[in-house]
C-alpha cells in the first residue's frame, strides 16, 4: 500500500454512528445514483404517456426473450454476490473467490448479450435518432451498462485483492461495499427491463 | 491484528507519524482538509473574479451602447468584438458563462467546498474529512471542469450561449461551446458530488464525543443540509445534460418538438421530444442549488452574529428546523421558474402555495438573526459589519422574490431586469457579502494571521454601496418593463426612459471593481505580513477557535475531545469569561 489512502480502505477508528465510513458513504452515493436513473426513468414515463411520437416496437424487435434470460443471469449474479460476502464472513475464501469470479462472468455474459442486442436493433431501424424509444432505450441501457462496467471493475478489485489474501472475516467491508453497488445495479435493470421491454 | 495496525496508520491518522510530506503533497496534491479548502478559496475567488470581468464588459455594452470596450476592447479577438465592438453573439456568450461561472464555479465552491472543507472538520472535532483522498479527488475534477467552461471561448462559435439555463431546444441546436458547457458540468457535478458525499458522511461518523445533534454549531446544520441538496439534486441535472448531449452528439429525440425548423431548414431528427422537460430537469436542480448559494451563508451570518453580540444565538432550535424545512421545500418549489411556460393553472397554483410556505421559514431564519442582535454587545469588527449588512440586504432580496412567487405579478415581471436584481440581491448583497464576512472571520485561523480591520472596514463600505447602485436601479427598469438578456437596450422604445439608469449601474459596477482593490491587497500582504495572532482571536466558542492554535497542525486536534454543551455559550453567567468554549469542563470555567 502507498501512503496515499484508499478511498474504502476499512479503518479502526470509532464513528459516532458505528457504521464505517465506506458503508455510509456507499449509501449516499446510491441516492444520487437513485436520483441520476430516477431523472431518466421519469423523464421516459413522461414521454412516453404524453408524447405522440412515442412508437413502441413490437415484442419481436425487442426480443423479449433474449433480455429476459440477461435478467436472469443479472439476478443470478446478485445471489453469487450474497454467497460470497457470506462465504468471507465465514473466513471461506476459496468459496468467495468462487462466487465473485462467477458474479464477475454473469456481469461480462451481461454486456455480451448487450453487444449482441444493440447491433440487431440497429439493423431493425431503432437507432437513437430514429424515435423518441430508440433514444431512450439507448440512452437508459447504456448509462446502466456502463454501471456494470463499473461494478465488474469494482468486482475484480475486490476479486484482486482476496487472491492476495487480503481479505478475511475481519477485513471483509470492502466485498459487502462492492455486494451493495452490485445489488443497486441489478436492481435499476429490474426496473428498467419492464420499463423498456415489457409495458 | 497487526495487519490492521498498519492498515489504520495509512488512515488519516497516519499523517501525524510522518509530518515530513514534500511540497507537492502539502500545498498541491494535499488530503489535509484545510489545504484543500484554501486551495478552493482561491480558485473560487480567481473564477469570481473573471465571472465579474465578463459581467463588466457586458455591463459597458448596456450602458454605452455599441461603442467599443476601453482597455480590453483592444485585446479582443474579431470574432468576439470587431474594433472593440461586442457581437451580440459575444454578449450572449458572456451572458450564459458569466452565470454558470458565478452560481457553479464562484459562489457554491467559495460557500460550500471552502468554508466547508476548512471550518466544518474543526467544528465538528474531527481530524480530516471521512475520506481525504476522495476530497482531494473532488478538488482537482472541479479544477479541470472549471478550466474546460472558460477554454470553451476558444471553442468554435465561442462559449456556450443559450444562458445559464441551456433552454431546450435552442442549446440543442447551438453550436459546439454548448458541448463544452455539459462536458464541463459534468465535472462540476461529480466533484460536488465527491464533496457533498465527503460532508455527509463526516458530519455523520466523525463528530466528536458529546458532540451531540444539537450540539452541531449552526453552520455544520447548513453545511449538512446543503450537503444533502447536492446529493439529490444534482444527479438530476447530470441526466438532463446526458439527455442534451445526446441530443446534440448522436442527433436523439428527448428535447427536440415534431417538425422542429431551425435556421429555414428542418433538423434531422424525427423529433416528438419535449422542450419543456429540459426546464423540469434543470430546475429540479436549480431550484435546490438557490439553497445551496444561500445556506452555507446563513451559517457563516450566525457564527459571526453570535460571536460579534456576544450572546447565544437567538432561537437555535428554531433556526435548526427552518433549515431542514427549507431544504426540504426546496425541491417542491421548482416550477414557479417557469410560469410562463404554459403549464396548467392547478400545477401553477401548487408551485405558488409551496413558494409562499417556503418562504416562511426563511423568513423565520432571518427573524432569528435580527433578534440576535437584541441585548447585544456588538463588537463591530470588519467581519461582523458584513454580517449586519447581510440582514437588510437578503431581506431585500428574499421580499422582492414574493412577487415572482405569485403568477399573476410573476407574468409581468418574469424575463425582466426585476428579476436579475431580485436574484443579485439574494446572490450577491446576500450570500457574497457573508462570504466576504466569512473570509475576515476565518482568516487568522486559516494562516495564522490577521487582516487590516481599517482596510476591511474601507472594503465594506465601499462594497455595500457600489452593490446596491448596481441592483437596485435593475429592479426599476424591470417594474418599467426592461427585459433581460438584451444586447442592445436601446432598441426598444419603452425602454428609453430607464436607459440613464444604465450608466449609473456600469459606473456602480466600475466602483464595486475597485472597491475590491483593497481587499485583494489586503488578503495577499496579510498571508505573508499580517499582524500574528493567537488561536481564539475573536474568543469564541466553537472548537475550530477554542481547541486548536492557528493555524491548525495535521489532525487539528491533541489528543481527544469531549464535549460539554451547545455551540453558542456567551456571557454565561458565574463564568470568568464571556465566552465558554464546547470543550471545556464546567469546573474550569467557574
Amino acid at each position: 500500500m502507498t501512503s496515499v489512502p484508499w478511498i474504502l480502505d476499512p479503518s479502526d477508528e470509532p464513528t459516532s454512528t458505528g457504521v464505517p465510513h465506506g458503508k455510509l458513504g456507499m449509501w449516499v452515493f446510491l441516492a444520487s445514483e437513485v436520483m441520476l436513473f430516477g431523472s431518466l426513468i421519469s423523464s421516459y414515463i413522461v414521454l412516453r404517456i404524453g408524447s405522440p411520437l412515442f412508437i413502441m416496437p413490437s415484442h419481436a424487435d425487442l426480443s423479449v426473450p433474449v433480455a429476459a434470460a440477461n435478467t436472469f443471469v443479472l439476478i443470478v449474479s446478485s445471489v453469487t454476490m450474497v454467497l460470497a460476502l457470506a462465504a468471507i464472513q465465514q473466513d471461506n475464501r476459496k468459496a468467495m473467490i468462487g462466487y465473485l469470479t462467477a458474479t464477475i462472468l454473469c456481469g461480462i455474459f451481461f454486456l455480451c448479450v448487450k453487444g449482441y442486442e444493440y447491433p440487431h436493433k440497429w439493423h431493425l431501424g431503432i437507432t437513437i435518432s430514429s424515435g423518441l424509444f430508440g433514444s431512450f432505450y439507448y440512452t437508459m441501457t447504456g448509462l446502466h451498462g456502463l454501471h456494470v462496467l463499473g461494478g465488474i471493475f469494482f468486482n475484480s478489485y475486490i476479486l484482486y485483492q482476496g487472491v492476495r489474501g487480503r481479505l478475511s472475516a475481519r477485513r471483509c467491508e470492502r466485498v459487502e461495499y462492492a455486494g451493495i453497488y452490485w445489488h443497486f445495479v441489478d436492481l435499476v435493470w429490474v426496473v428498467l427491463f419492464p420499463l423498456l421491454y415489457l409495458l | 491484528m497487526k495487519g490492521a495496525a498498519v492498515h489504520s496508520q495509512t488512515q488519516t491518522g497516519g499523517h501525524e507519524a510522518h509530518p515530513q510530506l514534500g511540497f507537492v503533497r502539502t500545498y498541491v496534491f494535499s488530503t489535509d482538509h484545510k489545504v484543500i479548502g484554501i486551495q478552493y478559496m482561491i480558485t473560487s475567488m480567481l473564477f469570481l473574479l473573471s465571472g465579474f470581468f465578463m459581467m463588466l464588459m457586458m455591463r459597458w455594452q448596456l450602458a454605452w451602447p455599441g461603442q467599443p470596450i476601453p482597455i480590453i476592447g483592444q485585446f479582443l479577438p474579431e470574432t468576439m468584438a470587431p474594433g472593440g465592438v461586442m457581437l451580440p453573439e459575444f454578449y450572449n456568450q458572456l451572458g450564459a458563462m458569466h452565470g454558470t461561472i458565478m452560481v457553479f464555479l464562484g459562489i457554491v465552491p467559495l460557500g460550500v467546498a471552502a468554508f466547508g472543507n476548512f471550518v466544518l472538520p474543526l467544528q465538528i472535532g474531527a481530524k480530516d474529512m471521512a475520506f481525504p483522498f476522495l476530497n482531494m479527488l473532488s478538488y482537482w475534477i472541479f479544477l479541470v471542469g472549471g478550466i474546460l467552461m472558460l477554454s470553451s471561448f476558444a471553442m468554435p462559435g465561442g462559449a456556450a450561449q443559450s444562458g445559464w439555463t441551456s433552454y431546450a431546444p435552442l442549446a440543442d441546436l447551438a453550436p459546439p461551446g454548448q458541448t463544452m458547457w455539459l462536458i464541463a458540468m459534468t465535472f462540476i457535478i461529480t466533484s460536488s458530488l465527491f464533496g457533498a458525499i465527503n460532508f455527509i458522511v463526516t458530519t455523520l461518523n466523525l463528530r466528536a464525543r458529546g458532540m451531540t445533534w444539537l450540539r452541531l454549531p449552526f453552520f455544520v446544520w447548513c453545511q449538512f443540509v446543503t450537503a444533502i441538496l447536492l446529493v439529490l439534486a444534482f444527479p438530476v441535472l447530470q441526466g438532463g445534460a446526458i439527455l442534451q448531449l445526446l441530443d446534440r452528439v448522436a442527433k436523439a429525440n428527448f428535447f427536440i418538438p415534431a417538425n422542429l425548423i431551425f435556421g429555414g431548414a428542418p433538423v434531422e431528427q424525427p423529433g416528438g421530444g419535449n422542450p419543456l422537460l429540459w426546464q423540469h430537469l434543470f430546475w429540479f436542480l436549480a431550484h435546490p442549488e438557490v439553497y445551496v448559494l444561500l445556506l452555507p451563508e446563513f451559517g457563516i451570518v450566525a457564527e459571526i452574529l453570535a460571536n460579534g453580540t456576544r450572546k447565544p444565538l437567538f432561537g437555535y432550535f428554531e433556526l435548526v428546523v427552518s433549515v431542514c424545512a427549507i431544504g426540504a421545500l426546496s425541491f417542491i418549489v421548482w416550477a414557479h421558474h417557469m410560469f410562463l411556460s404554459g403549464m396548467r393553472t392547478d400545477v401553477t397554483k401548487f408551485f405558488t402555495v409551496t413558494t409562499m410556505i417556503i418562504s416562511i421559514p426563511s423568513v423565520m431564519v432571518l427573524t432569528c438573526f435580527l433578534l440576535s442582535l437584541r441585548g447585544g454587545s456588538i463588537h463591530f469588527t470588519t467581519p461582523m459589519l458584513f454580517a449586519l449588512a447581510f440582514i437588510p440586504m437578503f431581506g431585500i432580496g428574499g421580499l422582492t422574490g414574493l412577487p415572482l412567487g405569485f403568477t399573476p405579478t410573476d407574468i409581468y415581471l418574469h424575463d425582466t431586469l426585476y428579476v436579475i436584481g431580485h436574484f443579485h440581491y439574494v446572490v450577491v448583497t446576500g450570500s457574497l457579502i457573508a462570504l466576504f464576512g466569512g473570509l475576515y472571520y476565518w482568516f487568522p485561523k486559516m494562516f495564522g494571521r490577521t487582516m487590516n480591520e481599517f482596510w476591511g472596514k474601507v472594503h465594506f463600505w465601499l462594497t455595500v454601496t457600489a452593490m446596491n447602485g448596481i441592483f437596485f436601479p435593475m429592479m426599476w427598469q424591470g417594474m418599467a418593463g426592461v427585459l433581460r438578456r438584451q444586447y442592445d437596450p436601446t432598441a426598444q422604445i419603452h425602454n428609453h426612459p430607464t436607459l440613464p439608469l444604465n450608466k449609473v449601474m456600469t459606473i456602480s459596477a466600475i466602483c464595486l471593481a475597485l472597491a475590491q482593490i483593497p481587499f485583494v491587497l489586503n488578503f495577499f500582504i496579510s498571508i505573508f505580513k499580517g499582524k500574528k495572532t493567537s488561536a481564539n482571536p475573536w474568543n469564541a466558542t466553537t472548537l475550530d477557535w477554542a481547541a486548536c492554535p492557528s493555524p491548525p497542525p495535521h489532525g487539528n486536534f491533541a489528543g481527544e475531545l469531549a464535549i460539554h454543551r451547545g455551540p453558542y455559550e456567551y456571557s454565561v453567567p458565574g463564568h470568568k469569561t464571556d465566552w465558554s468554549p464546547q470543550h471545556v469542563p464546567e469546573k474550569e470555567l467557574s
